[in-house]
């Protein structure tokens, strides 16, 4: 533990500045060789990853099972989007940072009342709770005028506008670096988090509760945390989702949203963050790129019979997910 | 000094009395056993003890502290640590893995120093991963330190139980049938190694087993569970000769001879 300062730092941001490089570089290459529908699908897939690591953080590495986590992210989308739209009418770069953190500390504030007398509850009963509460959140959205209510809210300004006389555009590369950002920031998070000491409590608790009480693991904290946490990263997607589409609808929100990122976890692996992002990644470009030309070729939308089809196969031949509890890197050093 | 004390625990499930009016006192120290026949309310005694369960009736003050009001993972931190008699590992987690988690409450660093991985971080992780690997040196399982606890044999899982109980840094240590499953040769490396734990950690020791070579070769102090009531205590030489034990693992004669 004799490092120089310089090396400590590094230890320190060196993989948040690394791979925010790599996202700028990654842009460049998207922006320069696709059209303006893949470069929206791709920010549609950023949105999902922190939505899909968020929730492996509870269903995976915690052994929680919630199925209402796109309330969460309904939370996070309409907080962040009300206050680009209706506090200043022409976000910045920071305004926008501050935004989606604010989002995510609503959600993660949602995710402390939900979380504080459900955790208690164990398997089936937290997943009817946290079911009740996505429905909550949605029902409550559409009854409220101040957001668009059903007609959801339209005209989300992204964040890093250039004026060019009346018009304020945001050139989509500026946005996907934001985006790249609190995907690095997320990921970087959860991974760090996972893989200390604190995080090994989380997976105590997957494995067993009793055990890990008479190790003196305060379990039902360390669940309310990993719910917190999640929720509030689930928030933060839900910013990034809202300013990427710009317009939500709280018909957005359903429990199908939610069991969206079910399957993305479970396809990755729970307790994989890695597979988490293969999988978020796969599934939407699948969905919006490879089904939709499947579609279009042969004129019949045949996308929710390939899509289940895929899953089915997929959990027979590899029930485990793609990584199951492995993370990419460990792959590469068993050679 | 009195390490453990529980007065009068009665513990009672619906209209079953599972302990009856147990007292307990262990001296600083000591190594003491806790036999019956099956069913006779063992494993319920230690869950009373380590507020798994509530006792119905009674008290158990650990060095002088109530723990009626606490929570297993508290009285833990007091120092209580045991092993579960139906192997209760991480399964799924390195033989490593489940010793660190047992020294969470040791570690020093918050959550925030390991999201930024501050210097704290890998200084806190550095020592208790020595640590960590001390303990499985002295048990010989440091070179399996990187298997998944699930896939050991029967007999190193029951060790990694100790050795995880162990890692709480405990001032009393409950073994719930360490030597269920093992050998003959096993059972006396275990003896051996209980002892000396017991003299390096400066243990207490409170063990239930059903080998009866093991309890009478190393418990200074031997209680008799009989369907929840205490039916006698004392040396070893004592019990093996009381004859109210006799009858509770043999039966009474009926005919009165």
């Amino acid at each position: 533990m004799n490092d120089t300062p310089v090396k400590k730092i590094w230890k320190s941001i060196g993989t948040p500045v690394l791979s925010i490089v790599g996202f700028a570089i990654l842009g460049q290459l998207i922006e320069g060789s696709t059209n303006q529908y893949v470069q929206l699908v791709c920010l549609g897939a950023l949105a999902n990853i922190i939505f899909a690591i968020s929730l492996n953080l509870v269903n995976g590495f915690t052994g929680q099972f919630s199925i209402g986590h796109a309330g969460f992210m309904a939370v996070g989308a309409y907080v962040s989007g009300y206050l680009s739209t209706e506090v200043v009418k022409v976000p910045g770069l920071f305004d926008f940072f501050w935004f989606a953190i604010a989002g995510g500390l609503v959600a993660a504030a949602a995710g402390y009342v939900v979380g504080l007398p459900s955790l208690r509850l164990r398997g089936d009963y937290l997943a009817i709770v946290t079911l009740g509460f996505g429905e909550i959140i949605r029902v409550i959205l559409i009854n409220t005028p101040a957001v668009g209510g059903a007609r959801g809210m339209g005209n989300i300004p992204r964040p890093v506008q250039v004026e060019i006389g009346e018009y304020a555009l945001t050139p989509w590369y500026l946005y996907f670096l934001v985006a790249g950002f609190f995907v690095a920031i997320s990921f970087i998070v959860l991974w760090r988090l996972t893989h200390s000491t604190h995080g090994r409590a989380f997976l105590s608790v997957r494995e067993d509760e009793i055990a890990a009480q008479a190790m003196g693991i305060d379990t039902t904290k360390v669940k309310v945390r990993a719910f917190v946490i999640s929720s509030f990263f689930c928030g933060i997607s839900g910013a990034v989702f809202a300013h990427a589409n710009q317009y939500l609808n709280p018909s957005t929100f359903t429990f199908t949203k939610s069991v969206d990122a079910i399957v993305m976890v479970v396809l990755g692996g729970l307790g994989s963050l890695t597979g988490s992002v293969v999988a978020a990644v796969g599934i939407t470009f699948l969905m919006e790129l490879g089904l939709r030309q499947v579609t279009e070729m042969i004129g019949i939308d045949l996308r929710m019979v390939i899509y289940p089809l895929i899953l089915i196969f997929f959990m027979i031949l590899r029930p485990q997910g793609i990584f199951g509890t492995k993370e990419l890197p460990d792959l590469w050093r068993r050679r | 000094m009195n390490i453990l004390e529980a007065k009068n625990v009665t513990m009672q499930f619906g209209g079953l009395k599972a302990v009856d009016n147990f007292n307990l006192t262990l001296i600083q120290g000591e190594l003491a056993g806790l036999i019956g026949p099956n069913g006779a309310g063992k494993t319920t005694v230690f869950n009373c003890l380590t507020g798994v369960y509530k006792p119905t009736h009674g008290t158990v003050h650990l060095s002088g502290v109530d723990t009626e009001p606490l929570k297993p993972f508290q009285i833990s931190h007091l120092g209580i640590s045991r092993t579960f008699q139906n192997i209760r590992l991480f399964k799924d987690l390195t033989v490593l893995e489940n010793v660190l988690i047992a020294s969470n409450q040791h570690a020093k660093h918050t959550m925030l120093d390991s999201i930024a991985r501050l210097p704290r971080h890998f200084r806190e992780e550095a020592r208790l991963r020595d640590k960590a690997m001390e303990l499985l040196r002295i048990f010989n399982l440091e070179g399996k330190s990187s298997i998944e606890s699930g896939g050991l044999p029967y007999g190193e899982q029951r060790k990694l139980e100790i050795i995880r109980a162990l890692a709480t840094d405990p001032k009393v240590l409950f073994l719930d049938e360490p030597a269920a499953g093992m050998n003959h040769k096993e059972t006396e490396g275990l003896m051996d190694t209980i002892a000396k734990i017991r003299k390096d950690f400066g243990l207490t020791v409170l063990l239930i087993e059903h080998d009866m070579k093991l309890v009478m070769g190393i418990c200074e102090r031997i209680l008799v569970l009989d369907h929840g009531v205490t039916i006698a205590q004392g040396n070893p030489d004592s019990i093996r000769k009381d004859p109210k034990v006799i009858a509770a693992y043999l039966g009474v004669d009926e005919g009165g001879h």
